[in-house]
């Protein structure tokens, strides 16, 4: 796979100070197109900042990162969505006063071409879009089981749905790459088991990349082609999910010397 | 169809009232009071809809809706005085004034959005606080004469001197005198309807949908490609607009007209209808702020009770619509619960 198509996600050499502390360094990775790849570390190695630092929420202070072969340097949080990056929040971060399909509908926005006075004046361009997205977001919810909850407010929801919500809505951006920070933080065994088949389907059905921050091991071992371990900001390992459960440096950062 | 109810109720609160308000009218059945109060309570109400966009749905508090209404009134005034010379329809003038009014408290609108909503917190806030007062004092010091050869302004000293025939617009702290009062209750009905019209429509699409989501999470927001910012702006200056064009309503319904009519305390007293009707809710706003301009006329005979009265109605109209507890034991009444389920068995294929 790596060896015939171009990474959509090139990372080198990435690193962020916060005053005097270093939270990561030197960070790099390739991610590539239809790949799932894992990024694990124990607590505070530095993983949600480095997320942070690919959706532009923190600005890197140094290293660089190509997205889709353009380099990304002055663009912001809303250019690298648009440029097809798309994430989810460790601590749940949904429009909790909005429906859930409205949730969805957001993400859509990108794609909306009618302007703000077709909107007043509702004209025809303006409802035939509102058709195609209310379609599209339903088939979203569907994939990720929230039909049910279309109108629900989406505060409202138990934990699992949502950090599934919170999928969907970033699939409605239509990324290229979607990151995942903890997507089953809270999920109880069954509710990961589903979580891991609706990783792989719209892996399969998208096509696109994901990158995911997991602490549940089973999940990580389970889904990621390739691992990358982080350790105090710096990468620590990376290999396939056998030869990350091998690396006796990988053991003894999880287990403590 | 569930979700278009709200605006379907608006729209049919505004309309009865405006029938019933009008046949008594027709029918000399109005104190002169009431009739005084008919047009600007078209006025706050079309200002209050805005600033619910503005501090409602968009989360952004407002302190200075006044000043914007101050922009519309004084430009509706010159527009329409000016206009005087060219037609003597006042239907046209009407319209053509709250328009202009509507453009320059947009302009206003954009050029304070502009470096304060790119912060997050409370800087509109202050800000538009600050605005006002500005305003206050900027119109308290402007004098402008119109007469054959145009317009004559001159700022902080009054040096403007008109040939015979012409007027002064705007006299400093007198404000407008001798206006030409061309508007009128109906004016005002379909001024509300149609700000409320805005509201819902523009709620109810895709940039409605951007300016709550920039409000719920505003990172979240960005990480889904809205520009935060650019639609905080959308509903700022369209709340000014609307606060522009019920400001030049309400300068055309007085000949005269006073800057400091438009201070703080008009400010806060549309922020309190907008509070008191429920952030976000249309439907609210238009009960609280009707309520609270007529009740304190109509309790007058009561004399004593009439503060307590007020202030009962007051905490009752808080209560009912912002309490979300209250609401749902509201709606878990056998009553509304059968309403609800006859009303769904008629309506089939509307189900979610
Ligand atoms: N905005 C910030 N200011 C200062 N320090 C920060 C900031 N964000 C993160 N850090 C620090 O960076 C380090 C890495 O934090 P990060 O949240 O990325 O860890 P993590 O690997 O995601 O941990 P966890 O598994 O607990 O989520 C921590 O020491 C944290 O305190
Ligand atoms: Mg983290």
């Amino acid at each position: 796979m790596e060896n015939n198509k171009a990474p959509v996600l090139e990372v080198t050499g990435l690193g962020i100070d916060f005053g005097g502390l270093t939270a990561v360094d030197n960070f790099s990775l390739s991610v590539y197109p239809g790949e799932i790849r894992g990024l694990i570390g124990p607590n505070g190695a530095g993983k949600t900042t480095v997320f942070n630092m690919l959706t532009k929420v923190y600005e890197p202070s140094r290293g660089s990162i190509i997205f889709d072969g353009k380099d990304t340097s002055k663009m912001d949080v809303v250019a690298m969505n648009r440029a097809g990056i798309a994430r989810t929040f460790q601590n749940i971060r949904l429009f909790s006063k909005m429906t859930v399909l409205d949730n969805v509908k957001a993400g859509m926005n990108g794609r909306i071409t009618y302007g703000n006075v077709a909107a007043i004046l509702r004209l025809p361009g303006f409802r035939k879009q509102e058709k195609e997205i209310k379609e599209s977001s339903m088939e979203l919810l569907k994939i990720f089981g929230l039909e049910e909850s279309a109108g629900l407010m989406a505060g409202n929801l138990p934990y699992g749905a949502q950090r599934r919500l919170e999928m969907a809505r970033a699939m409605a951006t239509d990324p290229k790459l979607l990151l995942l920070d903890e997507p089953a933080a809270g999920m109880n065994p069954q509710e990961t088991e589903e979580l891991m088949d609706m990783v792989r389907s719209i892996r399969d059905r998208f096509g696109i990349a994901i990158l995911l921050i997991e602490h549940d091991m089973q999940l990580v071992m389970g889904i990621c082609e390739r691992i990358t371990v982080l350790n105090y900001g710096m990468i620590l390992s990376e290999g396939t999910p056998s030869e990350i459960q091998n690396d006796p440096q990988v053991i003894k950062a999880y287990l403590g010397d | 169809m569930k979700k278009r109810s709200p605006a379907v109720l608006s729209f049919s609160i505004v309309i009865v009232l405006y029938i019933i308000f009008e046949v008594l009218l027709k029918t000399g059945n109005l104190s002169s009071l009431m009739i005084s109060l008919l047009i600007p309570v078209c006025c706050y109400m079309t200002a209050a809809i805005g600033l619910n966009l503005n501090v409602g749905i968009s989360g952004e508090l407002n302190l200075g809706q006044a000043g914007f209404m101050s922009i519309g009134a004084f430009t509706g005034i010159c527009v329409s005085g000016v206009l005087a010379s060219v037609t003597g329809n006042g239907v046209v003038r009407l319209v053509i004034a709250i328009l202009c009014g509507m453009v320059i408290a947009a302009l206003f609108g954009i050029l304070i959005g502009i470096p304060t909503l790119k912060l997050s917190g409370d800087y509109l806030a202050i800000v538009t606080l600050a605005f006002g007062e500005i305003i206050k004092s900027l119109v308290t010091n402007m004098y402008l004469g119109f007469d054959v050869s145009g317009l004559h302004f001159s700022f902080v000293q009054n040096n403007v001197t008109l040939e015979p025939g012409g007027k002064m617009l705007l006299n400093g702290a007198m404000g407008a005198t001798s206006t030409e009062k061309i508007a009128s209750f109906t004016a005002g009905a379909v001024l509300v309807l149609i700000s409320l019209a805005v509201v819902y429509n523009l709620m109810d699409s895709k940039s409605g949908r951007a300016i709550m989501a920039a409000r719920d999470n505003r990172i979240a927001a960005s990480s889904i490609g809205i520009n935060v910012t650019g639609v905080k702006m959308l509903a700022f200056v369209t709340s000014a607009a609307l606060a522009g064009a019920a400001g030049a309503l309400y300068g055309l319904n007085f000949s005269t007209l006073v800057p400091s009519k438009f201070d703080f305390n008009l400010s806060i007293m549309i922020l309190v209808y907008v509070v008191l009707g429920g952030l976000g809710n249309m439907t609210g706003t238009i009960i609280a702020t009707t309520l609270l301009v007529v009740l304190p006329q109509v309790l007058r005979s009561l004399s004593e009770y009439r503060m307590l009265i007020y202030a009962v109605v007051l905490i009752a109209i808080m209560l009912i619509t912002n309490n979300e507890k209250l609401k749902t034991d509201f709606a878990k009444t056998k009553l509304v619960e059968r309403f609800r389920l006859r009303r769904d068995k008629g309506g089939a294929g509307h189900g979610e």
